[in-house]
């Protein structure tokens, strides 16, 4: 086994996680609050990622387009609850997979429509270009390593303003009894409408920070949103903290697994099985922990509601 | 009401027995393909139907037993031409192992899946067809990415010739009778019964002495093992196996054509499909069509961003056409039939 391979796998997995966890923290701080499940998080993670590649265009300087791209999605999150989301809460979880699905159908032909067919390329931000040698013989590219720091200070900052702070206690509180915070005088609607800009924020944040490694297209945002799905069915819908241990195990055992799974199985089978066989189960090993996890925790690791 | 929802329905269902018949006469084949896709939908939604409408398990993943049943019959192809398996090709076959195969991984996954509840059984199921999706994707063999051309459709020897698309197209009219058949029967049996009473109160029925958590999944096994023999269809129909059929989207136009027709209804999904495709179809013209109504200009990509219009309308019809277009018939419009 090459160490110097593991351990760059395992940034790459560290970095995939912590991505997955930005998107699975907004869409289960709003399931954990409203109780509404939210397919189009996914499109506002595109929307970012588009915004900051016009914004990059325009002002020349990636991040200037983060500055602007932060409160641009937040913007977006918030019209989105004000208009359409806010009259699905009382409904059932069907309703809301549905009207939030013709959501994505809008926005995918919406981003069509403004960007057109064609996917964009936004440039490595110049002073993050080059790569750094962490040890000797272990080089890692800054950019990356730039994504890992920004998604820890972010999660960070989630867990000070949900712990922390005046409207991180509403937060709370309203994920344990909506009604009564709202009758203790909350303007739980202006509540709502803030943490769903919140999430739609994070989830543009991982949006513009996926934008350089990776092809600005629509439909970006639905293959991420359903790993984003995994993580917090395995986290437990709601929990903030599971989230973040499930995000990070599922980056791992996805990245690490496709690159050792194919060694792995050609140390027990010839190597043309190995060959076939160690793709299809690299892809599908995280879908083999979520049955697991479920087979003996239905309601997964920190469910938010029963302890 | 009554009256007009049987009239339109069996003037439908009427319709769609002729439909082979009139696009021969008109000289418009293209009809033929695209209503044996409404048929092969339709059989698919109506499975779904059993499990969602009746059973209120919303499974985000019945695409995944769609594709199951049509890489049954890929599958088969492969090897009856590049490994010169003549008997892989057998029609009774593909159509035996395209209700079994998928019909044993719905129990499968089912039977992980309902020891769940709530958005957490819409997400599992939506995870495990996702599981499938990649399972297929990495299956290099079999087409992997870009899926399988067939240039031999399943075959019935001297019974039938898939390759004539009107026989194609009264296999899947008579299959979908028979679905349709089989379902009603299902639904009004004791067994029907305690799967509908699951929905409404499963606690209660738990209670009496049922043991729901079977019922619930030997019905799951079955809508999935229904959804299989539209996916054989679906495979004949399009000369493609592919995994885009098993892409979760596809997962959510099935929930979407079962509501637009009105959940819990034995006909309901039926006229979703047709609704959902017509949409599909006609859509961008009438778009093209009002633009130039009101003298826009460049009407042309009007056409093309439909679903712009397609989604809200979407939103639109949950939030107040709950009954769908069987709710419609029967008068019932509002939130809350």
């Amino acid at each position: 086994m090459n160490w110097i391979l593991l351990i760059e796998q395992t940034l790459n997995g560290l970095q995939l996680g912590l991505l997955l966890f930005l998107l699975a923290a907004g869409l289960t701080l709003v399931f954990g609050i409203m109780d509404l499940v939210n397919l189009a998080h996914g499109s506002l993670y595109m929307v970012g990622a588009y915004f900051a590649a016009t914004f990059t265009a325009w002002t020349g300087s990636f991040v200037l387009a983060v500055v602007l791209t932060l409160p641009a999605t937040l913007l977006v999150g918030a019209v989105v609850e004000v208009v359409c989301l806010r009259t699905l809460y009382d409904r059932d979880h069907l309703d809301q997979v549905l009207a939030t699905f013709g959501l994505i159908l809008f926005f995918n032909e919406l981003v069509r429509l403004v960007w057109g067919p064609a996917g964009l390329s936004v440039p490595l931000p110049e002073f993050l270009s080059n790569s750094l040698e962490l040890a000797p013989g272990l080089i890692y590219p800054s950019y990356r390593l730039a994504i890992i720091i920004a998604s820890l200070l972010a999660a960070f900052f989630l867990y000070w303003l949900v712990a922390r702070t005046r409207i991180g206690m509403l937060i709370r509180a309203g994920a344990s009894n909506r009604e009564m915070v709202g009758a203790l005088g909350v303007n739980i609607r202006f509540l709502f409408t803030i943490v769903f800009g919140l999430g739609a924020a994070l989830a543009g944040l991982a949006g513009l920070m996926a934008a350089p490694i990776s092809t600005v297209e629509i439909g970006m945002g639905e293959n991420v949103l359903i790993l984003a799905f995994v993580v917090i069915v395995i986290g437990g819908i709601g929990s903030i903290r599971g989230a973040f241990v499930s995000a990070l195990l599922i980056g791992l055992i996805d990245t690490v697994g496709r690159a050792f799974l194919p060694d792995v199985i050609g140390g027990f089978f010839d190597d043309e099985f190995a060959d076939a066989a160690a793709p299809a189960l690299a892809s599908m090993s995280i879908y083999l922990l979520m049955a697991v996890i479920l087979a003996f925790r239905p309601e997964g690791l920190f469910s938010a509601r029963n302890g | 009401m009554q009256m007009i929802r049987v009239g339109f329905i069996a003037l439908v269902m009427l319709a769609l027995a002729v439909v082979p018949v009139v696009a021969n006469a008109i000289d418009e084949p293209f009809y033929v393909s695209l209503f044996t896709r409404m048929l092969v939908l339709a059989i698919a939604a109506s499975s779904l139907n059993l499990v969602l409408g009746y059973g209120g398990m919303v499974s985000f993943g019945h695409a995944a037993y769609l594709g199951l049943g049509s890489y049954v019959v890929g599958i088969g192809f492969y090897h009856a031409a590049n490994d010169g398996m003549d008997w892989a090709l057998n029609g009774w076959m593909h159509l035996a192992l395209a209700i079994i195969i998928p019909g044993l991984a719905a129990l499968l996954i089912g039977a992980i899946s309902l020891r769940t509840r709530g958005v957490y059984f819409i997400m599992i199921t939506l995870a495990f067809s996702q599981m499938l999706y990649y399972f297929f994707i990495g299956l290099e063999r079999y087409g992997g990415d870009d899926g399988l051309s067939l240039w031999y459709l399943s075959d019935f020897g001297s019974v039938m010739d898939l390759n004539d698309d009107s026989q194609l197209y009264y296999l899947a009219y008579g299959l979908l009778l028979l679905v349709l058949f089989i379902l009603y029967r299902l639904v009004n049996s004791r067994f029907g019964m305690v799967v509908r009473g699951a929905k409404s109160n499963e606690r209660r029925l738990m209670a009496v002495g049922f043991p729901t958590y079977r019922y619930r999944l030997v019905a799951f096994g079955i809508s999935g093992a229904i959804c299989g023999v539209a996916g054989f269809l679906m495979a004949n129909q399009s000369e493609f196996v592919s995994t885009s059929e098993m892409h979760w989207v596809h997962s959510g136009d099935l929930i979407v054509m079962v509501v637009l027709g009105g959940m819990g209804t034995l006909f309901g999904p039926v006229l979703g499909a047709v609704g959902f495709l017509m949409l599909e179809q006609y859509l961008p013209e009438l778009m093209e069509g009002v633009c130039h109504i009101i003298g826009g200009s460049s009407c042309g990509i009007a056409g093309e961003y439909w679903k712009m219009v397609f989604g809200p309308l979407l939103i639109l019809i949950v939030l107040f056409a709950r009954g769908g277009i069987d709710g419609l018939l029967q008068g019932k419009v509002g939130r809350n039939v």
